[in-house]
């Protein structure tokens, strides 16, 4: 009871004369994720008592709150002691050799895979204690997006703003918000979470809407495996993000910002919240912004299902239309941007734009880590970048984009990382990630482990990703197996991915099969 | 009068009022749409898959039961993308569910793509033991296929009761009381009306989930005799379902003016009176 008020303040006083609930309770409905976070911090689980607590202070009905339970993977129903090991056994890790201890826990990628094998370490009680594998800031010389990491101190303002903090917004404020949005527009810019939208034309579409409030939201729910930049990012660079936000914000004319951080990211979670602490008591900020932690689900990176997720709900995605900018959180128009595109926006304004993103590499290359390189450049001069493979070793494979990429064979990394140069060999950019394999990658355990990914995180809503991903798991299984008649099962999966891609509600299930078809045709991974 | 959008469907032209939604057109036109979680009196959730229509302009196919008309859309309902995605909806859906008791216009859509379920060889189902935990109604999910109308028949579109939820999260995921809890220890008041609404016989009278246990379960032996409620002054329909001179199963039609199709528990389930005598018969 006291976690649960120690999110919604205390308790009226008992008074029968009085109706509780009701509008008031049922607008606070957005609390519940963080209520939910507040009694798991403290006791390791969400027990029935504690959850009924909840519901009736937010006028909730247990069953749908139990479904909210259910629905995240990091929240328990069960009794639990009082440290929980989570162990990272996704695609770079695995290839790490990980091994999961007893009592231990396996999750999907944590963001670490510059320092696989990764690991998460909970600590319940009074003081809630997250620990994630160590990952010392490094410097990055020459990087434009990561000039400041480890240059400036992300936990001071002063330090930013001596290294040109905040100059951008003062530009911003003097351009005013329409000759900001151009500037964004003829810059080009397009998002860097994945689906690469001109940046400025969704600015625009939000900044027209005559519907009050507007939202503004920065998705730093980075799950994608394989893809560690916008930790990088808030870890290190985290007034550069609130920044962003703010002249996000004050171009779109959004009254309200959130920034949805996955759980498993603590470290930037409690960087972007004293950043924005700070910008606030400096008098940065002219609107209201709050961080919002995630609690284990891969979904809520898309952005409808992130909205649900922040409303208190499960996070399935809605379908589109409409579109976020016309009504997305809480029914209003609302800017979803990525971490590393509102950090864009500064060099934006500052004129010190240029044309080149961040790539994560990591897998079995010398030194994995973020790199930032001009668009068109060789994916082969990326990979020497990173120090190549580990001497006396071959490159067998490189997956381009992520779990929802495709995978590129030595033959074709010669292919310029432009959204046309890899459009034109079937792969995509994605959200940066650059998974190296060697001669000694067991590519069928790679395939197996994405297969089981897409199972893990399909939210349930739609048929063909709900059955489809469980089916593509258990086909993939028996015939990188030694029985099972691979022809036919080539085929089934091919039928699956089809209607996965056409039919499913969101790119979760449109993508899920990516990955899996690229490897079947492009690596040797079947029996004859 | 609302105004008119312009759209064509498989080359034939039609005049819709705004707001209206491709299936409504479709059927207009007399074109069979296959729908699984859509009902007339509950709001489209659209998470089957199995109305998706081709829309000229658009990467991926479109949900004919929620997507509104937009003036000048044009649409295919039967091309081979159409074709494969409703297939391969109605083949997922029955390689891990039990269809059996679905009526006769699924089973003639399973036919009419030619779904072949079992092609997926040995492979997880959602069987689970079923659950009877009351004298009134029992839910067998392993037939459920997650349409969702048992939750909005139960929560905002009908009773406001709220007693089930889904949870879970994918192939995992299912209909749910708070914490797996028995129906008598949930918000459960048995108005029935999530049975109303269940496209598959997961949910079902306890009388005919013992008469059919009892192998006496007869469709051909019943008849269906149209009454009112005689509990309120609402005023509600009722058709009584009715095998041996016994009352078997009660429900409302759905285009009801007053009940939509919903009941309350006296309505659905109160009609022993009628069939049990007093000594004096």
């Amino acid at each position: 009871m006291a976690a649960v008020d120690s999110i919604l303040g205390a308790p009226e006083p008992d008074d029968h004369r009085v109706v509780h609930g009701g509008r008031a309770a049922r607008n606070q409905r957005h609390q519940l994720l963080p209520v939910l976070h507040a009694i798991q911090d403290r006791r390791g689980w969400v027990s029935r008592g504690a959850l009924e607590y909840a519901c009736r202070r937010l006028s909730i009905p247990p069953a749908e709150a139990y479904g909210v339970v259910s629905f995240y993977a990091r929240f328990a129903s069960e009794p639990h002691g009082e440290v929980a090991v989570h162990v990272c056994d996704d695609i770079v890790c695995g290839l790490a050799g990980v091994t999961v201890p007893d009592g231990a826990r396996r999750v999907p990628c944590l963001g670490l895979c510059d320092h696989a094998p990764a690991t998460l370490t909970e600590r319940f009680g009074m003081v809630y204690e997250a620990v994630q594998t160590s990952h010392a800031a490094a410097r990055y010389p020459g990087s434009r997006l990561l000039r400041r990491i480890d240059v400036v101190d992300p936990d001071s303002i002063d330090s930013y703003r001596e290294h040109g903090g905040f100059a951008a917004l003062k530009n911003a404020r003097e351009m005013g918000p329409a000759a900001v949005i151009r500037a964004v527009t003829e810059s080009g810019l397009l998002g860097r979470g994945g689906a690469a939208f001109p940046t400025g034309r969704k600015w625009q579409s939000v900044a027209d809407q005559p519907v009050r409030p507007h939202y503004i939201v920065c998705n730093a729910d980075e799950s994608e495996p394989g893809t560690f930049k916008d930790r990088v990012l808030l870890e290190g660079d985290p007034f550069a993000v609130v920044e962003g936000m703010a002249i996000a914000a004050y171009a779109t004319g959004s009254e309200k910002g959130f920034v949805y951080v996955r759980d498993e990211y603590p470290l930037a979670r409690a960087r972007m919240a004293r950043a924005i602490a700070q910008a606030r008591d400096k008098g940065f900020l002219d609107f209201d912004v709050e961080v919002r932690r995630g609690a284990g689900a891969y979904i809520c990176g898309e952005e409808t299902a992130l909205f649900n997720s922040i409303e208190g709900k499960r996070g399935e995605p809605r379908n589109k239309p409409p579109f976020p900018v016309q009504a997305g959180l809480f029914g209003k128009p609302t800017l979803p941007n990525n971490v590393e595109t509102l950090v864009n926006v500064l060099d934006i304004l500052n004129g010190e734009f240029a044309d080149s993103r961040l790539f994560c590499v990591s897998g079995q290359v010398l030194r994995p880590g973020v790199y930032e390189v001009a668009m068109g450049t060789p994916l082969r001069a990326l990979i020497e970048l990173a120090g190549g493979v580990p001497p006396g070793r071959m490159l067998q494979a490189v997956l381009l984009g992520g779990a929802a990429g495709s995978f590129l064979t030595p033959a074709q990394i010669d292919v310029p990382l432009s959204f046309d140069g890899v459009r034109a060999i079937g792969a995509t950019l994605g959200s940066g990630a650059v998974m190296v394999f060697d001669d000694t990658a067991d590519m069928r355990q790679v395939l197996l482990r994405i297969a089981r990914f897409f199972r893990d995180e399909s939210c349930g809503q739609c048929v063909p990703c709900r059955v489809g991903t469980r089916r593509q798991e258990e086909i993939l299984d028996r015939m990188l197996g030694t029985n099972g008649d691979s022809r036919a099962d080539v085929m089934l999966l091919s039928d699956i991915a089809q209607a996965m891609r056409d039919a499913s509600i969101c790119g979760l299930g449109q993508t899920a099969a990516n990955a899996i078809a690229s490897g079947l045709t492009q690596l040797r991974v079947l029996n004859g | 009068m609302a105004e008119l959008v312009s759209i064509t469907i498989d080359g034939h032209g039609v005049d819709m009022a705004q707001g209206s939604t491709i299936l409504e057109a479709c059927r207009f036109l007399d074109i069979d749409t296959p729908t699984l979680c859509q009902l007339d009196n509950l709001t489209p959730v659209n998470v089957c898959r199995a109305c998706v229509v081709e829309l000229e302009g658009s990467r991926v196919l479109v949900p004919a039961c929620s997507r509104q008309v937009e003036p000048g859309m044009q649409i295919q309902t039967d091309t081979p993308r159409v074709r494969h995605s409703r297939r391969l909806v109605l083949e997922l859906l029955a390689s891990s569910v039990d269809m059996t008791l679905t009526s006769g216009q699924v089973q003639g859509w399973m036919q009419r793509y030619q779904a072949a379920p079992t092609r997926f060889g040995k492979v997880a189902t959602v069987a689970k033991p079923v659950k009877v935990d009351n004298e009134l109604y029992v839910r067998d999910y392993s037939r459920c296929i997650l349409c969702y109308k048992c939750v909005e028949a139960c929560g905002a579109d009908a009773q406001n009761t709220f007693a089930i939820g889904v949870a879970g999260r994918g192939f995992d995921a299912h209909i749910s009381t708070e914490f797996e809890v028995g129906l008598p220890d949930s918000a459960c008041v048995y108005c029935g009306n999530c049975i109303g609404v269940c496209p598959t016989g997961a949910l079902m009278f306890k009388s005919e989930y013992d008469m059919r246990a009892a192998g006496t379960w007869d469709e051909s032996r019943q008849a269906v005799t149209e009454t009112v409620c005689p509990y309120c002054g609402v005023g509600c329909m009722l058709e009584l379902r009715v095998q041996d001179n016994s009352i078997v199963r009660v429900t409302s039609p759905l285009d009801h003016s007053v009940t939509s199709g919903h009941l309350c528990v006296k309505g659905r389930f109160g009609f022993e009176f009628v069939q049990k005598r007093g000594p004096r018969g």
